[in-house]
């Protein structure tokens, strides 16, 4: 098991908060709140050991060159595949969605 | 309707997790969790084993309406570790029940419903789980004696270990042909007993002597329904004004019927279950 | 050899009344210038059913343990209430396919229910702990009680799974397991540890924990009796919610009040 942090600019703070999906094997749940304005925060706690670069890559790809609330996001990852993790972050920010 | 649409629109209960079988089972908009995900109150035992926790310790509390009497709800999380108890979400049901009580005392009749998917004791917090096991047990005879505490076991994992127990002191009990209800994992038996005794892969043996269809004919749960958010909402709903079984207190009627069955007593299959327990006062 | 059948007769110190399961001794004594029943779950070499020839808790010991508790309560109904003393030494539940087929989890509910029934009616209800106390087996017999009390000794145990079973389970050698267990208070198997979780209410050293001294005997029967005045009036489970290594269920529990009135 480890924790990552990251870290990703954002606009202003978003409203309303969800959790969706669960620590079951290859899953994961993710926790939105709203964060600081121009700050979009990640923490990951997994249970894959010496998977930073991957989580780095997905999350930059998702949020580096758009404006995005700023949130704060807590993963707890029990070996979820990058496709699982996309189809949750989506469906927590449609949730919160204005 | 046809049986083709009946099924086209009904909506598995099975399939949900524990916060939207929460929402399914309470009135419309009643719902109202108490300690959430967002209070982040996790296990403090597994990170120390290398293991990830969930924001909810994997139980989701809520107080609500049922037809609209006062109920207070837990739904145990299949998914995270297997619905096993431990020391964050047993106290999380057991404190939720005793409030329920202390409002009971105090004049506001509150009911229970629990929505039991749980393989029973987290053996990473092993004694912890067991006593708050412990706990919730001792809550539900005493909030008995008030209001109905009606147990659900859906599936797809099941109720066992101290919670079928837990199961067991239930007012009611209502389950689906997904459900298995029983003591001991089949796992744990074929290791303590051997494969002559439980073969646990044997999946069609152990659900003629657990699953839901077999506990509901020989008369251990109240209701057995179909998979089906609008039938299990509906059944909880007639359950709560029915006449509580009270199986618990049953030893004279259960120690005759086992008298039954001799010195020695032999194999059973499930017909010869229903059989011996067919009859009246169950 | 099991601890509670040497323990009760000394304790109890009548006759084994008629009427249960031979795996399952019942005796009316005294404590405290008080009627107690004593209770005891015991092998059974020809029990009728075989997974339950050892003082495993199964069918019969768990609607017999319900029969001899509620049977107490009936009596006293109208009367002072009889202490109940759970002499426990209990290696399991019983695991078999006539248990599972013939609904174990339920006679074990009716015994839970007769115990917890037997102290919401203001018996004292003490569990003793001499031997082992494992998982569905001590929660039927003591885990209802509002005291507990074990003897300061090796031989007593209390879990919710065998050392064996456990690092069978979870994919661990038995080694890993208790290494792991030493650092983790709950899923150790040792009296300190299980003291740290503040669920015991008194730990009691004897000369002897096997067959006990007459010696052991009064000093247990003395301990007892400070149970029964110590419980008062009390009837539920309050006090084992103090222990150093219990924080969280506190921490929920009062989270849980604070939210509760306004939701």
């Amino acid at each position: 098991m480890e924790t990552l942090t990251f870290q990703f600019a954002a606009a202003e703070p978003g409203r309303g908060r969800t959790v969706v999906g669960c620590v079951s094997s290859g899953d994961l749940e993710v926790l939105i709140e709203p964060g600081t304005a121009g700050s979009l925060q990640i923490q990951v706690v997994t249970s894959v050991n010496g998977s930073g670069a991957r989580w780095a890559q997905l999350f930059q790809r998702l949020f580096e060159g758009r404006q995005w609330p700023a949130v704060n996001i807590d993963i707890h990852d029990f070996g979820a595949t990058p496709g699982v993790v996309r189809l949750r972050l989506e469906q927590g920010f449609e949730e919160i969605a204005p | 309707m046809t049986d083709i649409q009946r099924l086209l629109q009904s909506r598995s209960f099975v399939e949900l997790g524990a916060r939207q079988r929460a929402r399914a089972v309470l009135d419309p908009g009643s719902f109202r969790e108490l300690l959430g995900p967002f209070d982040r109150l996790m296990s403090p035992w597994l990170p120390r084993q290398g293991i990830v926790p969930q924001a909810d310790d994997g139980v989701v509390i809520a107080k609500g309406r049922l037809n609209g009497r006062h109920t207070v709800l837990a739904a145990i999380e299949g998914g995270f570790q297997g619905g096993s108890m431990g020391e964050v979400g047993g106290a999380k049901i057991a404190g939720a029940l005793e409030l329920a009580i202390e409002d009971n005392r105090n004049g506001t009749p509150t009911s229970a419903v629990l929505l039991l998917e749980t393989g029973g004791v987290r053996l990473q917090e092993a004694n912890l789980g067991l006593a708050a096991i412990a706990e919730i047990q001792a809550a539900i005879v005493a909030l008995r004696s008030y209001q109905p505490v009606i147990g659900l076991i859906a599936g797809a994992v099941g109720c066992f270990g101290g919670m079928s127990i837990a199961a067991g002191l239930c007012s009611h009990l209502l389950v689906t042909r997904e459900a298995r209800l029983g003591l001991n994992g089949p796992q744990v038996i074929e290791q303590e007993a051997g494969i002559g005794e439980y073969d646990a892969k044997d999946r069609p043996f152990i659900w003629s002597l657990t699953g839901g269809e077999q506990r509901h004919a020989s008369g251990l749960v109240d209701g057995y329904v179909a998979d089906d958010v609008d039938a299990i909402r509906q059944q909880l709903l007639q359950l709560l004004d029915t006449p509580a079984t009270d199986r618990a207190s049953r030893h004279a009627w259960f120690l005759e019927r086992l008298s039954r069955l001799g010195d020695d007593c032999p194999q059973l299959d499930a017909a010869a279950v229903r059989t011996l327990y067919q009859g009246e006062t169950q | 050899m099991n601890r509670a059948s040497n323990w009760l007769p000394g304790l109890a110190g009548g006759q084994a009344l008629p009427g249960y399961p031979a795996s399952l001794q019942v005796i009316d004594g005294e404590l405290d210038n008080r009627l107690a029943r004593f209770i005891a779950v015991v092998p059974d070499a020809h029990n009728p059913f075989p997974r339950a020839r050892a003082g495993e808790v199964g069918l019969l010991e768990g609607w017999g343990l319900a029969k001899a508790v509620s049977e107490a309560v009936e009596a006293d109904r109208h009367g002072e209430k009889r202490a109940i003393v759970a002499v426990i030494d209990v290696p399991s539940q019983a695991y078999g396919r006539r248990e599972e087929a013939l609904g174990i989890h339920q006679a074990l509910a009716g015994a839970v229910q007769a115990y917890a029934r037997a102290r919401l009616a203001g018996h004292p209800v003490i569990g003793l702990l001499v031997g082992k106390a494992m998982s569905g087996a001590f929660l039927a017999h003591g885990y209802q009680a509002q005291r507990l009390i074990a003897l300061d000794d090796a031989g007593v145990m209390v879990h919710a799974m065998g050392k064996a079973a456990a690092a069978r389970i979870t994919l661990r050698s038995v080694e890993a397991l208790e290494a792991l267990a030493a650092e983790v208070p709950p899923m150790a198997y040792d009296l300190d540890s299980y003291a740290s979780l503040g669920l015991l209410w008194r730990r009691l050293g004897v000369d002897n924990a096997e067959t006990p001294s007459a010696d052991d005997l009064a000093r247990v029967r003395t301990c007892l009796a400070d149970a029964v005045r110590d419980i008062g009036s009390s009837t539920d489970l309050s006090s084992r919610l103090t222990g150093e290594n219990r924080r969280a269920s506190r921490e929920v529990r009062e989270h849980l009040r604070r939210q509760w009135q306004g939701a």
